[in-house]
């Protein structure tokens, strides 16, 4: 079906973004990034907010054509996927928990690591349970 | 080297999102999906613990994630009928998380790298304890109020200068916010940084107490956003393209969502988030006393036998009794007889997007003769029984015809166009938006009235008994 070229669309997206998201240090911001480099998340990448910006349009364009096509038999899955998926956030908590920080920064960051993890762990059962119940003619009995 | 293969690591988990959701455009590959989904997130969570500045507290993670699992597996048991609490908490947790973390960086870089708050990041910062924090108590309500706790009411709670009081909040807040831009490591900035996270909390709770049951679909779908745009947030502080992406992909879906809930209640954004629908209007004075009729369950039985195409319309009153069971035994006995059934489905039946179909799907009716209301109107003037169990607004015609009332351009399903409707109601009170249903007085409707599983059960009872009569 239409399926074909929204991959290849996405796919040739995302090469341009990863391009794009390659360190080029601005002069102005190399003071600042040698001073943040010891903390700095990225493992001492700069601070190239220009691409990360890019990433995230394309990415919002991506997501509402995907995302548009979706059955809308499916929404509730929908709803319980995109969930999970956005627990995304545990890349973050790992970093704060795992990190040589102060305890009551690391106690934060356990926090909001057990909050995704219940995300991810809850979001992908459920919507597989979901999923599991939808039948067509033929699947049935 | 370890950085390259996060790098790259990162790049296959965002295309096995994208991916994820691309295969939920159909029920047949929806199930790839999740796995899809799954491998993304092992793979980033794996590609992340090994990085090298994570050298110490493994303890701590191993814990947290057990923790998760521990917490995470019974709330992915719950039955259907609780999906939309379920989803609303997880909102929750997804705010929660991501305002703990930007609370977490803001402070060690506040004493530790103050040169890391530059005004981008602070910015970012800022935004993400902003949608966090008023995602996490806002969805608490919102799951509090479907789960008919006690103590948080349930229908609107409106005061005056509402609207006032709660876009005040929000302003005040990112006035605070863009002070702390300006001075991200200031004596009184932490000071700050707390009233900000104080004011985010407090609006979360102002958001959604003047938000009515018949709102939640809508309102669901835009804390759906929030919580996608808050890791969105996050990536921007931590520097991380795949928690943009990821996150992106998320809010782009609540968005749609909520664009669509909105279409089908023919109203806007602002229109229900500041709008307090399912205010009971004061009842019309005078008019005349419209009576309903009844009908005998035997009586029903034997019209729906000589029928040759019924149209379900479920409703909320149908996932409440939870008699999606009893009505796959009454599709089946109808099925015997060779009728047609199918049901009609609006988009914003039950309490989320989708709700019924889910429901439905659990009691094994095939997805196949669930169809939407676009496709089912043209069909309904050819439909010999609608039968509506437990839907009110979404069958009303003053929709239709009534310019004063709430629901007035909201698409219906044309129940009222078939030749016979039979309304299966709890009581006669009318529906969560306090609003009188012109489709219960008409000439060819009849009530059942009573709860929709014990209805349901005795015209079942009455159907495959009644066999045994000719």
């Amino acid at each position: 079906m239409s399926g074909r070229p929204i991959a290849t669309l996405t796919i040739s997206l995302l090469a341009g973004s990863a391009a794009l998201a390659a360190p080029s240090p601005e002069p102005a911001e190399v003071s600042a990034s040698a001073a943040a480099a010891a903390h700095a998340p990225g493992g001492g990448a700069s601070l190239d907010y220009w691409s990360m910006l890019f990433v995230f349009m394309l990415a919002t364009f991506i997501g509402i054509g995907v995302i548009r096509r979706v059955s809308r038999l499916l929404h509730t899955p929908l709803m319980s996927l995109t969930n999970a998926i956005s627990a995304i956030a545990v890349v973050g908590s790992i970093i704060v928990t795992g990190s040589d920080h102060p305890l009551r920064i690391r106690i934060l960051g356990a926090i909001a690591l057990f909050a995704s993890m219940t995300n991810i762990v809850s979001g992908f059962l459920i919507t597989d349970r979901m999923l599991k119940m939808f039948k067509g003619d033929g699947g049935r009995r | 080297m370890i950085e390259t293969l996060t790098q790259l690591s990162y790049v296959v988990a965002t295309a096995l999102f994208i991916l994820a959701l691309h295969w939920m455009n159909d029920p047949r590959t929806a199930r790839r999906g999740v796995y899809a989904g799954v491998a993304a997130m092992l793979i980033a969570v794996l590609a992340t613990w090994a990085q090298p500045q994570i050298i110490v507290h493994h303890l701590w993670i191993l814990l947290a994630i057990a923790a998760g699992f521990i917490v995470g597996w019974p709330l992915s048991r719950v039955p259907l009928t609780a999906v939309p609490q379920r989803t609303a908490l997880s909102h929750s947790f997804g705010g929660l998380a991501a305002g703990l973390v930007g609370a977490a960086e803001y402070f060690l870089w506040r004493t530790e790298a103050p040169a890391n708050l530059t005004p981008f990041r602070t910015t970012a910062i800022v935004a993400e304890i902003i949608l966090g924090f008023l995602t996490f108590t806002g969805s608490l309500m919102a799951a509090g109020k479907l789960q008919e706790v006690r103590w948080i009411p349930q229908r609107p709670v409106t005061f005056p200068l509402q609207n006032v009081v709660n876009i005040g909040l929000l302003v005040l807040a990112v006035a605070l916010g863009a002070g702390l831009v300006l001075h991200p490591a200031a004596i009184w900035s932490a000071t700050v940084f707390l009233v900000i996270i104080g004011l985010a909390l407090a609006f979360g709770v102002l958001l959604i107490i003047p938000i009515g049951g018949a709102d939640m679909p809508t309102v669901i779908s835009i804390l759906n956003s929030y919580a996608g745009l808050s890791a969105v947030a996050m990536g921007f502080v931590l520097d991380n393209k795949l928690l943009i992406t990821a996150g992106a992909l998320d809010g782009s879906s609540g968005l749609i969502l909520s664009i669509i809930m909105c279409k089908a209640m023919n109203r806007s954004f602002t229109n229900v988030l500041f709008g307090a629908f399912g205010k009971v209007e004061a009842p019309k004075a005078g008019g005349a006393q419209k009576v309903y009729k009844t009908e005998t369950i035997e009586g029903a039985a034997q019209v729906l036998e000589q029928a040759s195409l019924v149209v379900i319309v479920p409703g909320y009153g149908m996932a409440v009794a939870q008699a999606q069971h009893k009505v796959r035994e009454l599709y089946d006995q109808l099925k015997k007889r060779g009728i047609t059934v199918k049901f009609a489905i609006h988009p914003v039946a039950g309490r989320m997007p989708g709700h019924m179909n889910v429901l439905l799907a659990e009691a094994d009716i095939p997805y196949t003769d669930l169809v939407e209301m676009d496709e089912i109107n043209p069909d309904m003037p050819q439909c010999d029984v609608a039968l509506v169990i437990g839907a009110n607004d979404v069958v009303n015609p003053a929709a239709r015809t009534e310019k004063g009332s709430p629901i007035y351009g909201m698409p219906i399903i044309d129940a009222d166009k078939a030749r016979t409707v039979f309304a299966i109601k709890r009581s006669k009170n009318p529906g969560f938006a306090g609003i009188d249903n012109e489709l219960y007085y008409s000439d060819k409707t009849w009530m059942l009235f009573g709860d929709a599983k014990a209805v349901v059960g005795e015209l079942v009872k009455q159907l495959s008994g009644g066999s045994g009569m000719h």
